[in-house]
This record gives C-alpha cells, structure tokens and sequence, in this order.
C-alpha cells in the first residue's frame, strides 16, 4: 500500500507544532499501524531526518501506552481497538490519513505524538485505591463477592488508562476514566470503607488538573477500546452526590 | 578456543537448612530487624514496576521505607507484567482436590526440569495463598462463582485446578492491585515515582550497592540517585531475540549494568518458548502476540502430510494431514507442555511442512470442536481470543484454522541471587523476573505472577531489612570517585553511541541479532550452531559500534537513543547466552541440546554433570563460572515423560 | 444543568399542552390564556402567579445558561490546542450540538416573547386576542416565520433528546437497562414535543385553524 500521511510534528513541550506530510510506500495491509509508523521512522533516520516520537509499549492493547488520534478519531476506525491493535488493512491505497496527538490541557504534548498523562496517575493517587496494607488481608474467602458484582466491577477494572476517552471528549473531560476506577472499587465489599472520601477526592484532583466537565455526550465510551460503560458516570455521580449528603 | 573459565562453587550461604516446612519461618526469625523509628531513614531504590517491583515499592513504604521508584514507561501502570493472561498459582486448595503447599512446590520443582533451588520453591507455594488474600483485600476482581467464591481453573503441568484468574487479564488485574497501592504511598510521600526515568549504570561504593545512574528519558539529562539499597525489578530479556511476546521496551540493561559491576548472572540460556503465538506476517513485524495455552484444550494441531503443499486447508482431505502432537504423544496429544509442543512445531517446519507465509506456521485447529460442541459453546470459551486473531490477522477462526507459532515468552534466567534475594553485590536485591530463583529450566503455566508477587510482597520486605538494620550507610556526594566514574561512564557511552553516524538504523541490528539467536540459541540448539552464532554475535557487535546510526541528540526526547543503548547491552548478554547454552551439554526444560536426546527424540538431562546453577561472573576477556550445586532433598530428579 | 433543564421541560410540556387548546376554537384559547392572568386568584393578585413563574423560568434559563457557559469555557480551557482534523462525530449530533442548539433556542425564545407575549413583533399584535395573533403569525405569506419556528422547535426536540437523558445521567441513572429506558424516554418526549409544537402551525396553514 502507499499512503500519505499528515503528522503532527513538535519538537518539544513550550514549541509550535504543525502539520508535515509524509508519503510511505509499499506498507504489508497485515502490518499494524504502528508497524506502518516504524517502516516510516526507519526511513526517516537514512535519509537524515528526525523519526517521529509516538509512545508505544506492549503492542497487545494491554498497556495504555499508545494513542493517537487517527483521522479526527481517537485510536482510528475500529471500535473497541487501541492504536497498536489497528492494521492496515482498515485503510485503503491511497489514502491520505492524519495523525495527531491526545489533545488536553491535562495532556501536555511532550515530543511530536507522545503526551504527558500524569494527570492520571494524580487522579488515582486522590483516592482510587483500597487501603490494605500487605500483611493485614483476611482469607480471600472471608468476604463473598456476588457474582454480578465481581463482574461488573472486572468490567470497570479493565480500563488501560490510555486517554482515548479524553482526547475524544468534546469537553476534554476525564469522566469515563475516574468512573471507571470509581465503579471498579465502589462494586466490591472491599471497597466500601472509603467509597465516599473516593469519589469526592478523585473528582476533585480530577477538575484540578485540568481537565473539562462532562456533558454526557458519550464520545467516550464509543472510542474506548476496553468499551468502558457510560453507565459508570451515572454510578459516579449517584455516589457523588451520597457523598456530599453524607460530608 | 576457551569460551570461559571456571572459577571457585558459589553457595547460597543465607538459606537455612533443616525441614524445608519450616525455613521460611527460620530465616525470617533469624533475619535483624530494623525499628519503625529507623526505617524512614532508610532509601531503596526500586527499579521497574512490574508486579514485583511495584508490589516492592508499595510494600516497603507500607513499612516505613523511604522508596524512589523508576520505569521507564511514562506511568508505573504500563509495566509489562500487564499483558500476561492466564492466571496466577496458589496452593489454596479451595477446590478440595488434593492440592497442597507441598504439590505446588513437587510441580513447580518438577516442571523445572529439577534446574531450581527447593528452599525457594517452598517459599513460593507457602506465601502463594497470601498472595491472594492480599490481592482480593486490595479490590482485584477475581473470577468468582455464583455463590459468590472464588473460581479456579487448571493449568498446564498441574493436576489440580489451583489457577485464580480474571478473565484474560489477570496481569492487569494484579497490576494495577500493585500500581494502586503504590499510588496511594506516592500519595503519602513514601515513594517518589520517576517516570520516564531509565537506569543506566549501577553505583557501587565500597562493595556496596548505593545507587543508580539514570537518564531523565524527555529531558536526556543523566543524573545519580544514592540509596541505602537498590533493588532491580527490572524483568526479563526475550527482547534478546528482537521477536518476542514481550513488550518493546523491555530490556536486560539494569541487571546487565548490574552484571558488569560485579553481580554474576545465571542460568542466561534458559528461555521459555511459547507454543501458541500468532506467526509473523512479514519483514514489518515489531512483536509477536501470544494466545492463551488454552486454546490447545480444544484446538487440534496439525500441518500437511507432503512438504510444500500449498492448498488452502480446507482442501487438504483428513488422509493428507499430520495430526503429529496426536501421533507423537498420544498420551497428551495436543497438551503436551510448552516446551515438547514448540519443538514439535519446528521439526514440522524445518521438514517443509510449515504453512503461511515464510512456512513458519502450523495449524491450530477448531473445526472438530465447533462441530462436536457448537460454534456457541466455542464462543463462550474462547471469543476473546478468536476476535484478537481476527483483528490481527484479518481472517475468521471458525472457519479457517487458526497458524500458530512459538515465540520467546519468558527468560528463566537472571541475576544470581541468594535466599534473601541479593545478589552477589550486597546491598542489590534482585526481584521477579529479572532473577533467576525459582523456575528452574522451565517455568509452569501462572508461576510468573506468583513468583513476582511473592517476591515483591512478601520475600523482599522480610529480608531485605537483615541488610538495611546495618544502615544507614555514610552519606555519597556526587564528587566521589565511584559515582563520578559510574555516571562519565554513562555520559560517555551515550556521546559514544551518537557519534558513530553510520549508515544502519538500530532495529536493522537488533533485527538481525534476534535472527540469529533465534536460529541457533532458540528452540534447538547445537555445538555447531552456538558456536557459529558466537562469531556472528561479535561480528554483527563490532559492526553495530561502526556502523549504528542514531539520529537526534542526548538532551531531548531521543527514542532510538533508548533503544541503541539497549541492543548494545542485547549484544553482550546474547553473548553470554551461547556461551552458556554452549557449556550446558545437556538438554533441560527449555534448553535443549540436539547432541543430548533420547532415542525418540526428548529431552536428555544429565544430572551426574549438570545439576547446579551456571552463575557467570563479569570480565572483559572471558566470563567466569561459578557453579552452585543443586541438591534435591525432596523431589527426586526423574524424567518428565508426555507419552 | 439538570436541575434548571428538568424546570424548562416541565414549562415546555405545559406550554404546549395550552397551545393544543388552539384546536378548541378561539374563544376556548383566548379564555385559556386569560385564565393565565387569573391563576392563584383570589389569593394572589391578578398576574401576580404568572410573574412567578417567569421569575421562574428567567432564573432557571440565566442558571442553565451559566451551567452551560461554565462547561463550555471549561471545555475551552482543557482544550487549548485544537484538532487539525475536526473530530468525527462518536457520540450523537444530538448531543455535540448542544452549545450552538442552546444559542439558537435562545434567539428563538426571545424573538417568540417579543412576537407573542409583547406583541411588538407580531403583525396583529392584539393583547386580549392570542388566537387571532397566532394565526396571523403563521400565514403563508409569512413562511419565512413558519420555517424559523419550525427550526427552533425541531431545535428544541434535538436539545431535548440529549438533555433529558444527560440529566437523568446526572442525577445518578447508573444501570444499562435504565440507561437504554431514558434514551427512549428522552427521543419519546421529544418528539411528542416536537410533535405538539408543531401541529399549530401545521394547522394554521393547512387551514385547519383559522
């Protein structure tokens, strides 16, 4: 396949960037997206100029380390798809495909395709954690989890904290994110102690770094390539609000 | 020509004797304390977080530590113990099914081909059922059963079902477990995370292990770190081989610095091929995807009977196949363990028989089960799986067979280190993968994830404080001789590795080096062959210092810069790798030697000769070895037979 | 924004409720609407209810305004760098044209006051005579008028669809069935709204009302 390619190219974080146009030739349709970018960069290097920055990691879609956006969608064309999961064959010869980083206040742009996500890791600091300390556990049979419920919280559990969802949120909110890790340890009996203080602690480091309010517009949900429920927001904001009542 | 030297037995001196029921318990008892009061006086350096390191770092600030972690992904989260999928082991006995302390220890010694220390393998059965309770405390949803327990399912090289799972993700799961509790003591100001952060160089001062070089990976600036002790946890080198199902960060440069600085590494040729991959697609390929063992439950294996048939599957009549795990093993059949399973798999394609693209392929397939079970009941098992395929491959399993190939999944060997878990430079712990402890040649199916956890919950917190009570150690300053030396030394390689300019990318190298140990230091491996790889290894080695070119500079964002560094420490260690796999003139668990079979065709260990650990030491001209003898008081060395 | 959108989508569900009574006949509709003016009587003085509710209706259209207004600048802040390439719709158009569908509503509404409570900018513009009023309002040669109302009513409908559903997500709709049960909900009562809205005009210009 040859295609061209549009990528954002920036070469540091306090740096104007732009938009620079690449053509690249004989791409294998069974070649991931992130294969098609290495047969690119490889070219780059020879011919004497930069290669491009993307963050990458397993290439399983387990990681969370990729991600960009991919013609105005966050990890491209395939639903339920991260960055590194997406082939080739999706797009057609010819094409002309353009790649941007995660865009967010909350997401400084470090290198050209590759952004800080800190921010994350802060938000999971506020609170979306259960406090057990190693040693102090009971037998893992002392408390039944109901069936439903493990599920539901493993559903929530699975998010890869990879950004998708902020990057296509046309708020730039995190909302999908902090639910998720809110859902996660809210459905188990393990995580009730602390289930108020949670919410209202990861929803406030949440705004305080930057990011946007949620409008429930869902864009989230359909990019997320763990297919993360908007059902959790709402399971969010019911505990949100129990927790205001109760602080 | 010499290739090594052998230097004077290593023993474990801190393992205690006695009942090995009760060593743990001694050594712990025996292990100084230190006061509350005392440990936030106290540094550790944590390198990686993995589930060992991350499990580590929380746990240690759990104490009272004060604990500096670094990875090198942009958040401890990424780390690859992320992507393992099937399960974690644990002598839980929940099932009443005959499961124990002691069957899990028998399995997993006896999985390992008898290639590792009984006194840490008991250790590993007995703290497994913490693992855990501590996990579920921590909220890791666990597949559970509708009365609200906990499910187990089995796993290959156990008779029992003793495997705690969720879903396909249990890595994840037990991750982000870890990453969590490490979160809330970055919260507390116990740990300071360094993301983006990479360990170049080890300091040591005085024989002691006091901290690290590292390279601020956006900024590029390097910068020393001192600690009363460092612990690595830092994983393992399948990236040796350029394809494998790890991660494409994951690299041996932490315990090879460490190696160079004085720490013996053991066991390097001991690697894990996983037989169920899915096969490379072209020259493009980065990494290679594993699919769960599971699939073989229900998958039949198979390839044409004629070398060269081209045919689509489907036209290839039942009369015309090759079943062969079926004809070789009848007793196992598709089942038999990772190790005879890859092996099978290569001799088919060596003989021609190979299918799709390159001939490096065989069959996995689910016609038979769909037909006898229905696609429904396939899908229930195995939907996940079927979608991965078809999303990276673009063809359907339920109706064409699935290629599969094996790949590189997991090194058993590391650095050497003791009871305690130290290596041989006192003061540097060695955690999970990164060491070599406890899976012997082999390593059975969810041992990864319990050996990690173990490590890093419950072992390393219990010993490391027998080193730390001797703290804290005199303050270092940045003016003295050995931080100096270890950070120019870092400074210098970098400025070396920009300076070259040739005219080859650093993937081109890398890519070529994991050819040919793939070729002769992989599945099978020969005389002939290690020793031809040996000159290619230094011939590619010296053409890669000549011709390497890494563009950009040492103070940005500078990803080939990463990567040069790395596939420079590849060389060295691929070196060692066929130096060891040279010098083991036998076959073991996933070594195995052509010279060393049995009439038809298994693995030949030979115990009079082989039994211990090859422990090498460092040195410029040739590596030394340091043997440690294996003495199995318990499991008695037999031969592992699939037939 | 829930609390102030439940309010407005009460109003506008009584509202159109009282504007079907058009096709009772005039005297029924202008009755209704002076009884309007009488609600509360005799405790409260004439009109006094009616400035009620649209002292109301006024804090709760500046207070949703500002929610929104609020969200939006917020949503600019996160959002500094714009993309290249416009993001493609992944969630509905319903909800992405929130902000702007706000906008037009709101022109809407006041160019409604000054053409049917006011009068100012209606060509029959008779306070005691709403009947009379609306039907001029929609005559075919005013089809400039009759599209920009049916516009905003649809705009409405569309504003609706995603408001409704938004705002039970809000106030805490956490399950799936739930979930798709609101989405229903919320197209249902927007096209019955649209649905009503619409039929007066439709009326008037098919004849049906005049």
């Amino acid at each position: 396949m040859n295609l061209k390619l549009r990528v954002w190219r920036q070469h540091g974080p306090d740096e104007s960037g732009r938009m620079v146009t690449y053509a690249v030739e004989g791409i294998s349709p069974d070649a991931s997206f992130l294969e098609m970018l290495d047969v690119l960069n490889e070219k780059l290097i020879l011919d004497g100029e930069d290669p491009i920055a993307f963050d990458h990691d397993c290439r399983e879609g387990i990681c969370g380390m990729c991600g960009m956006m991919i013609n105005g969608v966050a990890h491209g064309p395939e639903r339920a798809t991260t960055t590194c999961q997406l082939h080739m064959r999706h797009f057609a010869d010819g094409d002309t495909i353009d790649v941007e980083p995660w865009r967010a206040a909350a997401f400084p742009v470090v290198k050209d395709l590759v952004v800080d996500r800190g921010a994350f890791d802060r938000i999971i600091q506020a609170g979306g954690y259960i406090t057990a300390p190693t040693g102090a556990a009971p037998d893992a049979h002392a408390t039944p989890v109901p069936k439903p419920d493990a599920d539901a919280a493993f559903e929530a559990a699975t998010c890869i904290g990879c950004g998708a969802c902020v990057a296509a949120c046309p708020n730039g909110s995190a909302m999908l994110f902090t639910a998720a890790k809110v859902g996660h340890l809210g459905l188990l009996p393990q995580g009730q102690p602390e289930r108020g203080a949670r919410v209202l602690n990861m929803v406030a480091a949440q705004d305080d770094a930057g990011f946007g309010g949620c409008t429930n517009a869902g864009e989230c949900t359909t990019v997320c390539p763990k297919g993360i429920p908007l059902t959790l927001i709402g399971r969010l904001n019911s505990d949100y609000r129990k927790a205001l009542r109760k602080s | 020509m010499e290739l090594y030297r052998e230097g004077e037995p290593i023993r474990d001196e801190v393992a205690p004797d006695g009942p090995v029921e009760t060593r743990w318990d001694r050594r712990k008892f025996a292990a100084k304390l230190v006061n509350p009061s005392n440990r936030r006086k106290l540094t550790v350096i944590v390198v990686g977080t993995g589930l060992a390191g991350g499990s580590a770092a929380a746990t240690l600030a759990e104490a009272g530590y004060h604990v500096r972690s670094y990875c090198y992904q942009d958040s401890p989260r990424r780390a690859h113990s992320i992507a393992a999928q099937g399960g974690i082991n644990a002598a839980k006995n929940y099932r009443n099914d005959g499961d124990s302390i002691y069957r899990l220890f028998y399995d997993t010694v006896k999985g390992g081909d008898f290639r590792s220390r009984e006194s840490n393998v008991y250790r590993l059965a007995q703290v497994s059922a913490n693992i855990i309770d501590q996990c579920v405390a921590q909220g890791v949803p666990f597949a559970r059963e509708y009365g609200g327990l906990l499910d187990n399912r089995s796993f290959g090289g156990a008779q029992v079902s003793r495997t705690f799972y969720a879903r396909g993700q249990t890595g994840q799961q037990l991750l982000l477990g870890a990453y969590q509790a490490m979160e809330r003591q970055i919260a507390a100001g116990r740990i300071e995370m360094n993301a983006r952060h990479e360990m170049l160089e080890l300091i040591v001062v005085d024989g002691r292990a006091r901290g690290i070089v590292v390279r601020d990976l956006v900024t590029g600036e390097v910068t020393t770190d001192f600690a009363d002790a460092v612990v690595l946890a830092s994983g393992g080198y399948g990236n040796v081989f350029f394809l494998s199902t790890n991660a494409k960060g994951c690299n041996v440069t932490a315990t090879w610095r460490a190696h160079r600085k004085g720490a013996l590494f053991a066991n390097p040729c001991f690697t894990q091929i996983h037989p169920t991959c899915i096969p490379e697609s072209g020259t493009h390929q980065s990494k290679l995807t594993l699919m769960s063992e599971s699939l073989r439950n229900d998958g039949r294996v198979w390839v044409p009977q004629r070398a060269g048939d081209t045919r689509a599957p489907g036209d290839i009549p039942e009369d015309e196949r090759d079943y062969y795990l079926e004809r070789i093993y009848p007793a196992f059949g598709n089942l038999v363990p990772r190790d005879i399973a890859s092996r099978a798999a290569k001799n088919v394609c060596d003989e021609g028989r190979g299918v799709g693209p390159g001939g490096l392929g065989v069959y996995l397939d689910f016609a038979d089960a769909i037909g006898r079970l229905g696609r429904h009941a396939i899908e229930e098992k195995y939907g996940n799986l079927f979608e991965m395929y078809q999303r990276i491959t673009g063809e359907d399993p339920y109706r064409v067979p699935m290629r599969i190939y094996p790949a590189v999944h997991y090194t058993m060997g590391g650095l050497w280190v003791d009871y305690d878990l130290q290596s041989t430079i006192p003061g540097l712990f060695v955690i999970g993968e990164a060491n070599f402890s406890d899976h012997g040649a082999n390593r059975l199916g969810a041992s990864a994830l319990m050996q990690g956890l173990a490590d890093g919950y419950f072992v390393l917190p219990n010993t490391i404080s027998d080193y730390l009570a001797a703290g804290p150690f005199d303050r270092l300053t940045e003016d003295h001789p050995a931080v100096a030396e270890a950070r120019e030394a870092v400074t210098d390689r970098l400025a070396r590795l920009l300076a070259v300019d040739g005219d080859r990318t650093v993937d081109s190298f890398h890519r070529e080096l994991g050819h040919i140990m793939w070729e002769y230091c992989g599945m099978e491996r020969t005389e002939e062959g290690l020793t031809k790889a040996l000159g290619l290894v230094r011939g590619l080695r010296d053409e890669f210092w000549t011709r390497v070119k890494v563009p950009g500079t040492g103070e940005e964002l500078n990803q080939n810069l990463e990567k040069a560094g790395r596939v420079a420490d590849f060389f060295e260690l691929a070196e060692l790798m066929c130096v060891d796999a040279l010098h083991r003139r036998e076959s073991c668990g996933g070594h195995f030697r052509a010279e060393s079979q049995t009439p038809d065709g298994e693995a030949l260990r030979h115990d009079d000769e082989f039994s211990y650990v090859a422990a090498w030491e460092y040195a410029a001209e040739m590596p030394v070895l340091h043997k440690e003898p294996l003495d199995f008081e318990y499991v008695h060395p037999s031969t592992r037979s699939y037939k | 924004m829930a609390t102030t959108g439940i309010l407005l989508v009460l109003f506008l569900y009584v509202h159109m409720a009282g504007n079907l009574k058009i096709f009772f006949g005039a005297t029924p509709f202008d009755h209704y609407a002076h009884w309007l003016r009488t609600i509360g009587e005799p405790l409260l003085p004439q009109q006094w209810y009616l400035w009620i509710q649209r002292t109301v209706l006024t804090v709760a259209v500046i207070g949703h305004i500002a929610a929104a207004t609020i969200l939006a600048r917020r949503a600019r802040r996160a959002r500094p760098v714009r993309y290249a390439h416009r993001p493609k719709v992944q969630g509905s158009y319903a909800a992405r044209t929130m902000r702007w569908g706000g906008v037009i509503i709101l022109l809407f509404v006041v160019y409604h006051i000054l053409d049917l409570t006011t009068g100012t900018l209606n060509p029959v513009g008779s306070p005691g005579h709403p009947y009379a009023n609306v039907v001029a309002d929609f005559a075919p040669h005013r089809w400039y008028v009759t599209l920009f109302y049916a516009l905003a009513v649809v705009a409405v409908g569309a504003h609706l669809r995603h408001g409704i559903f938004s705002a039970a997500r809000t106030l805490g709709q956490r399950g799936a069935r739930g979930e798709h049960v609101a989405r229903v909900t919320a197209l249902v009562l927007s096209i019955v709204l649209v649905a009503g809205f619409l039929s007066v005009p439709f009326a008037v210009i098919t004849g049906l009302v005049n």
